[in-house]
């Protein structure tokens, strides 16, 4: 996926890193510190005075917002605005100790939906800034269609979300702009209640916001709120997405930025780990989803198409409940490649039989190849194969083949022979026959 | 344009993919094109100047060159450029040739270009009226025309799925893999298909669905129209829009895959990166419901998509719209096929008469033809017919230079190895062998060193000092004896020459300026003959306009060099027959001729 979410704290810290370059006529503070637990956060402070001077807020930087309403930011302690470190390291030690649970929608201050329920696990720490609700607004950047857009209020925090309609100004631009073009737009369209003092400098600063947007390839960009003062600027919230596809031209800009998974959501399993690592070196394309390891229909197709007109049909077919995994291996993936990733799904599903003693359905489906060397990939298959028949035959799995391209007679007649000749049971098909037929035979046996 | 592709399209392929390439001439043989599809090859990084490739059995030359400005000067003719630069030039590579014009179509097979230069790209090239297909995409066919790299497959499939000629279906996928396959379909339920672009799987590709379909409505040959469309974006929408507004009339079969999708929260990513549903509105059952509503025929499934072709083709069949196709002739590409070792380009010895650049031989060499050995020169060494002003100046040279006495290196080293009573070819290449920067050169020198000195307008004062700093001397200047005053003979009938039947000689006449300056320093400074010569072979080949990257090569690679190879090799034989005439005995150098100074070696 080209869009990944980052930490806030990296966020700021990209804005930091550039900032004279985008805000020349602003100042930012950049007092912000990331840490894990409360020792970090002690040991933190040996380096940054503020730390021990300010009072401080603290609160979880793991891709989730509404985390006031989670009652998940510390900025008081007996009244607001007197955290001070020893507070904070304690309050971060408490909340990382047990799994917290967290809402991702509420009605007025009442959660919807249901709450996840994970560890927290990195919190940022900043000052607390006293301010004025007047000196509060928000931004954001994001892509909409074809177009750039640039949503400015002179409200932030939780009213903007709660008043959207009412309360934000909508400014499109078409990639094709240019810099002078865009800022006309932006100056013709600072929100109304932003008070007349303090119109040019909004405007100044919602030009260099928007530049930096563009220039630094956010894929979406938000601080809501941000506190101006004079020429003194507070990030005190920040959401944000990188194109990560930019990545090899933003290596300096960017620096060591972290994608990390959203909170709730498994973490990755080190053979899902091992299939993006594998990609990731790879000039084809390998790619792994695990749906329900218990399943039994598991899918090896070749093709980004292919792979999604096999799990559409599985689940018209047999149900999603039956879909073990999705994925897909395709570009011209090496014999070495393949059996990698063939090897990864075997060893995953002769893990355990099916609850039902049914037999297990492997589909190695596929469309036409347009290039990719069809018996060379089956080539790792058929190694794969032979390292894990035993398994396979204890297990139970019955193997249907689809596929054609270049060299498609060789590699369909491979695979029958490796097969027979290891006891596995199989059924191959070239593309005379239509390329998700063979789900519908595997389920009618 | 209604279409995409016509049979004489011809590409520009960036990238050296010999595969891809050698799949498109395949391609090309078999549907019986004129003119190979691929043009011209941009290889930054090679040093070659041609590719060979395979054009049914047998091989042709594809031109390299080192970037697109070069490949499409050449090749101006050439108005698609397929793009297969890595995800990190491809965006480079587009813009350049956007900037360059005279490109219609551009494919580019990159996936993963960085979104905002993809936008930026796609927009540009929309604002110049260029059809970006892809990024991400296996990319497009017109059959019968026109076919892109990969597109299709293999030969046997291509032809297997109707590839090879025009069908009645307009195809649209994002998928290039279910590209190929929904042509096998429909070759196998209809009658194959008349354009396709699978138009990539990237989130921002530039020639969208809507583009593809209404462009297709225009060609009177595509009678039906199928979209293979996916979860996520909202593209299958204008396609409704369209439909509504009545710019579509044609039939139009439609599929969106990623059904399951709905199955599963945002973090599972089915198929290609532009595949994720942000909105109920953009999930692929929402689309399929809303083209049903918009009259579009959608199947049931993607399993029941062939019943669904079949049932349009026969309707639109028994309506009359469309008729049987005749299956055309096709050539069969060899499945063995030998790669030749050795190219030539000059002559051929294969027909009734050998014949130098397509000229028999009989056409040339007697003297009723009118044609003289300047004739054959130009022929054989340069592949053209020169005017006659040129052909005997070429002879004017050999002739100048065929000798100049016993005296000189080669005509030395000729006479000493025909006294050691070796063969006349073993003593005329021991006289050959010193032709070089020191003896003959300085005729490729001057023409070097002048053509520079002309090129960057330098004045005479400044073309000296030049040479001074780099501390050569001017070749082509300077005589033992001959002055301004006793001029060299050869000099003045070869300026004459010139003078009579060049149609005009800026380099000789910047020559005679710098001539004034060094004369008037020492007198017998002179334009020498070999910077004559060097000098006018420039005006020559300028006159009869050649670029000055091509004069420049024929100095680099010693064409200069080899008209006083030929010319004094009559000179050198003379020299050889005139020893074995006279039986002359083995050479001994005289040894007080000899300054010995001989030291004992040092101990280290």
């Amino acid at each position: 996926m080209a869009q990944k979410a980052i930490r806030e704290f990296d966020a700021k810290s990209i804005l930091a890193k550039h900032w004279d370059k985008y805000f020349p006529g602003f100042t930012y503070a950049y007092e912000t510190v990331m840490v894990q637990n409360g020792s970090e956060l002690t040991q933190a402070a040996k380096d940054k005075k503020w730390l021990n001077e300010k009072a401080l807020v603290a609160k979880p930087d793991m891709l989730f917002g509404k985390r006031g309403k989670n009652g998940l930011v510390l900025f008081r302690d007996s009244k607001p605005g007197d955290v001070s470190l020893a507070k904070a390291t304690s309050w971060i030690d408490e909340k990382s100790s047990t799994a917290q649970s967290v809402y991702f929608s509420f009605d007025g201050d009442t959660p919807t939906g249901e709450a996840k329920t994970d560890m927290l696990t990195h919190f940022v720490v900043e000052p607390f800034t006293p301010h004025s609700q007047e000196e509060e607004y928000y931004i954001s950047a994001t892509c909409v269609g074809d177009d750039d857009m640039l949503y400015m209020s002179a409200e932030g925090g939780m009213e903007v979300e709660e008043g959207w309609d009412e309360k934000v100004t909508e400014v499109a631009f078409s990639i094709t702009d240019t810099e002078d073009e865009i800022a006309a737009k932006i100056k013709a369209n600072i929100p109304a209640d932003v008070a007349e003092a303090d119109k040019a400098k909004f405007a100044e600063f919602a030009i260099g916001f928007f530049k930096a947007y563009r220039e630094l390839n956010f894929a979406y960009l938000e601080i809501n709120p941000f506190v101006m003062q004079g020429n003194k600027i507070e990030l005190l919230d920040m959401v944000a997405k990188l194109d990560d596809t930019a990545g090899f031209m933003m290596r300096e800009e960017w620096g060591d930025v972290d994608y990390p998974t959203s909170f709730g959501m498994e973490e990755k399993s080190p053979e899902v780990l091992a299939i993006e690592d594998a990609d990731s070196k790879s000039g084809a394309s390998l790619k792994l989803t695990i749906l329900k390891p218990e399943a039994r229909i598991w899918t090896m197709v070749a093709g980004g198409g292919a792979s999604v007109v096999y799990a559409d049909t599985i689940a018209d077919l047999a149900g999603i409940n039956d879909l073990a995994n999705y994925g897909e291996y395709s570009g011209g993936p090496t014999t070495s490649e393949t059996k990698f990733y063939a090897e990864t799904l075997l060893d995953l599903m002769t893990r355990e039989k099916d609850a039902q003693g049914r037999d297990k359905v492997l589909i190695i489906g596929g469309a036409i190849a347009n290039f990719t060397d069809v018996a060379k990939t089956f080539t790792g298959i058929i190694q794969a194969f032979e390292n894990y028949a035993d398994k396979m035959k204890e297990v139970g799995i019955r193997i249907y083949v689809r596929r054609g391209g270049p060299n498609y007679e060789k590699g369909l007649k491979d695979i029958k022979e490796a097969a027979d000749r290891l006891g596995l049971y199989i059924e191959v098909y070239g593309p005379e026959t239509h390329v998700t037929d063979i789900v519908r035979m595997a389920l009618e046996k | 344009m209604a279409q995409l592709f016509t049979k004489d399209t011809q590409s520009i392929f960036w990238n050296n993919n010999t595969t891809a390439i050698q799949r498109m001439l395949d391609y090309d043989y078999t549907i019986k094109r004129s003119k190979p599809s691929v043009a011209a090859i941009v290889a930054p990084t090679s040093g070659n100047k041609f590719e060979k490739f395979f054009y049914g059995p047998d091989e042709i030359m594809i031109p390299l060159y080192k970037n697109t400005a070069d490949a499409k000067a050449a090749q101006p003719q050439a108005d698609v450029l397929l793009n297969f630069a890595s995800f990190r030039t491809a965006y480079d590579v587009t813009m350049e040739a956007l900037n360059l014009g005279g490109f219609k179509t551009i494919m580019i097979t990159a996936e993963g270009i960085p979104e905002r230069l993809a936008r930026g790209m796609n927009a540009t090239a929309r604002e110049k009226n260029v059809t970006v297909i892809g990024p991400a995409t296996v990319g497009a066919i017109a059959p019968g025309a026109f076919k892109i790299a990969n597109i299709g497959g293999t030969i046997e499939n291509i032809v297997q799925s109707k590839l090879h000629r025009a069908g009645s279906c307009g195809l649209v996928t994002r998928s290039g893999g279910l590209f190929n396959e929904l042509s096998n379909i429909i070759s196998i339920n209809a009658d194959g298909i008349a354009e396709g672009v699978a138009i990539g799987g990237d989130r921002f590709v530039g020639s969208v669905f809507i583009d593809n379909l209404l462009r297709m409505e225009q060609n009177p040959e595509v009678k039906y129209m199928i979209l293979l469309g996916e979860v996520g974006g909202t593209e299958e929408y204008k396609v409704i829009e369209a439909i509504k507004s009545g710019k579509i009339t044609k039939p139009i079969i439609a599929w969106c895959i990623g059904t399951i999708a709905k199955y599963y929260d945002s973090g599972v990513q089915f198929g290609h990166a532009g595949a994720s549903a942000n909105a109920e509105a953009e999930t692929a059952d929402a689309k399929n419901k809303a083209m049903t509503e918009a009259g579009i025929y959608v199947p049931s499934s993607f399993n029941d998509l062939p019943n669904k072709i079949a049932e349009v083709y026969s309707k639109l069949k028994a309506e009359g719209i469309i008729t049987e196709i005749a299956e055309p002739e096709m050539n069969v590409c060899p499945k063995v096929r030998k790669s030749k070792e050795f190219i030539c380009t000059i002559s051929d010895d294969r027909g009734d008469e050998a014949t130098y650049a397509g000229f028999p031989i009989s056409s040339l060499a007697t003297p009723d033809t009118g044609k003289g050995i300047g004739d054959v020169v130009s022929l054989l060494w340069f592949k053209k017919q020169y005017p006659k002003w040129a052909t005997e100046f070429i002879e004017t040279v050999m002739k100048t230079v065929a000798d100049h006495g016993p005296a000189v290196s080669g005509a030395h080293n000729a006479k000493v190895t025909a006294r050691a009573g070796k063969s006349v070819v073993e003593s005329l290449v021991t006289g050959l062998l010193t032709i070089g920067p020191r003896f003959g050169g300085a005729i490729d020198g001057a023409a070097q060193y002048f053509k520079y000195a002309d090129d960057n307008k330098l004045t005479p004062a400044e073309f000296l000092n030049h040479m001074k700093k780099e501390g050569v001397p001017i070749p082509g200047i300077g005589h033992r004896i001959k002055s301004l005053k006793n001029p060299d003979l050869r000099v003045e009938g070869l300026k004459k020459f010139a003078a009579e039947h060049f149609p005009s000689t800026p380099l000789l006449d910047y020559a005679l300026t710098v001539e004034q300056l060094t004369t008037s320093k020492k007198e017998n400074l002179i334009l020498n003959v070999d910077g004559t010569i060097g000098i006018l072979m420039v005006d020559m080949w300028r006159a009869l306009g050649y670029s000055e990257d091509e004069i420049n090569e024929f100095i680099s690679s010693g064409t200069l060099n080899a008209f006083f190879i030929v010319g004094r090799s009559i000179g050198f034989i003379g020299h050889i027959l005139d020893e074995k005439r006279l039986a002359m005995p083995m050479y001994r150098h005289p040894m007080d001729d000899i300054l010995y100074d001989v030291q004992v070696a040092e101990k280290i």
